[in-house]
């Protein structure tokens, strides 16, 4: 389980201060799969940032199953947009895999066990001995999914992972998302600026206003569990669904003309 | 092979011009070829490799390596550090200026004329290059990959291990090239100054002793040399690099 509370976040420097997150307050239940969206600079990434331990907020607290975030949590694990730049371009694909692992001090036919499988999730058996930039953006993405699962955590973070690649895989890749959030029961907070995606993945939907951030509105996505890309799109609920987070959105960006935009954080 | 034809062939004709330009050539000190190449079979003998080569490489690669490891260790926490890089920079910056060949007669002030003053002369020469490009390899060390190593917990010692000194190692290799050549200046340059043994000593001797071909057979030598260490790093890099090349490579295509 995921607390965030009364989270602020201001960037200081010399001469000005940029208020980034003003006051964020939401949970995220164990095994829920939730998705944040807001209009675009509306500090996703800053959020997830301070909810990973990778930044620390100005105000507020982030809690992980109970214990206050300072610092990366063991039980945490991330899996970042630019795909490109966070896998070790000088680590073959296991070896990216199995990295933190070994850092975990897991025992090595256990490691080996781990990274088989998590490869074998995603769909990438085979690429063991690969270099992740011998493989298409798709294929390093699922790389990263795959060290994210097999890092076996309890709260995974996803930081608009399907921003860069081509629409039909990103369609692959969000199935792939919500098969492996059923298999593992992991907690899952996915970020994203895509309306549609969060609609389609999420059991809720968390709606951001523009910089300085506060939680705009929450709605609970009550669509068969059984998803598909094919007829969950089609289904009048969904559309209903999206046209009320595209409304909250619209109002978040609505309401950010009166605001000077944030230069930090998107 | 074809690459050793294409790396041989304009060397081949340099010496083909040499060897015809100065066939009849009367001047003392620049001999023909033919008397030049008939001296280099005459004077470098094994024993005088192992006389005078071998105490020479020997200094070049102990000289070389503490460098290496020096310029590598402070250039890893200079890097790293931000304050520390604020405060050290300048200083290294203006050590850097210094061309290295001036400092030989004052290490000799106090490092005396013996092996140890050759490798302090070629450390502190070669150190600069390495420790301003680890410096900078450290210092760009991407913010994502740096954000994944955290989340993961890869830190401490596996932080430097798997994520800094491979992200800085294009650049450091970098460093360690510039400061090859530099070791095999420095090297011949103190024996120069004061020695009973080595490449830079013998060539002296000879030019001294009015032994013009054999001079000019040592300094073929010592360019032979260069070309082989060269043609080493170049492997060693091409092993170490691999996946740096792969992926510029990759990021060239796309």
């Amino acid at each position: 389980m995921l607390e965030v509370e009364g989270l602020r976040k201001v960037y200081r420097s010399d001469r000005r201060e940029v208020e980034a997150l003003r006051d964020l307050t939401f949970t995220v239940d164990a095994g829920e799969l939730v998705c944040l969206v807001g209009p675009s600079g509306c500090g996703k990434t800053t959020l997830l940032r301070c909810i990973a331990g990778l930044l620390d907020p100005t105000g507020g607290a982030v809690r992980a199953g109970g214990h206050p975030v300072q610092g990366p949590p063991p039980g945490m694990a991330v899996v970042f947009q630019e795909y490109g730049r966070s896998l070790f371009p000088w680590m073959t694909v296991r070896d990216n895999v199995e990295l933190p692992l070994k850092q975990k001090k897991v025992p090595k036919p256990r490691r080996a066990t781990l990274v088989a499988d998590a490869l074998a999730a995603v769909g990438l058996d085979g690429t063991q001995t690969a270099y992740p930039w011998q493989l298409s953006g798709g294929m390093q993405q699922r790389v990263a999914i795959a060290r994210a699962v097999a890092y076996e955590p309890s709260i995974l973070l996803m930081d608009e992972p399907f921003a860069a690649v081509d629409a039909q895989t990103r369609a692959d890749l969000e199935d792939l998302v919500r098969a492996l959030w059923q298999r593992l029961g992991v907690t899952i907070l996915f970020v994203t600026h895509d309306i549609d995606e969060a609609v389609y993945l999420g059991q809720r939907v968390i709606m951001l206003s523009a910089s300085p951030t506060v939680v705009q509105d929450q709605l609970t996505v009550d669509l068969p569990a059984g998803r598909d890309q094919l007829h969950t799109r089609a289904d009048p609920r969904f559309t209903a669904l999206r046209t009320r987070v595209y409304e909250q959105i619209q109002l978040a960006k609505g309401r950010a003309g009166t605001q000077p935009p944030a230069p930090l954080g998107s | 092979m074809r690459r050793a034809l294409r790396l041989l062939a304009l060397p081949a004709l340099l010496f083909a011009i040499w060897y015809a330009a100065s066939l009849g050539s009367e001047s003392f000190y620049a001999p023909p070829l033919r008397t030049i190449l008939t001296a280099f079979a005459d004077t470098w003998t094994p024993e005088r490799l192992r006389a005078d080569v071998l105490p020479s490489l020997g200094r070049l690669l102990v000289g070389y390596l503490l460098a290496a490891a020096l310029g590598i260790a402070a250039g890893v926490a200079v890097g790293a550090n931000r304050r520390l890089r604020a405060a050290a920079e300048p200083v290294l910056e203006f050590f850097r200026a210094i061309p290295p060949p001036v400092l030989v007669p004052v290490i000799m002030l106090f490092a005396g004329i013996g092996n140890g003053m050759k490798v302090i002369v070629i450390v502190s020469g070669c150190v600069w290059p390495i420790l301003l490009n680890t410096v900078e390899g450290v210092r760009a060390v991407d913010g994502v990959l740096s954000d994944t190593a955290r989340a993961y917990g890869v830190t401490g010692p596996a932080r430097l291990r798997h994520l800094l000194l491979p992200a800085a190692s294009p650049q450091i290799v970098t460093g360690l090239r510039q400061a090859l050549s530099i070791a095999i200046i420095l090297m011949v340059i103190s024996e120069m100054f004061a020695a009973s043994n080595g490449l830079g000593f013998t060539i002296v001797q000879f030019q001294r002793s009015f032994a013009i071909p054999e001079m000019w057979s040592g300094i073929i030598l010592l360019g032979l040399l260069g070309f082989v260490l060269s043609e080493l790093f170049r492997l060693a890099e091409r092993f170490l690099l691999g996946w740096y090349h792969g992926l510029r490579d990759a990021q060239r295509r796309s």
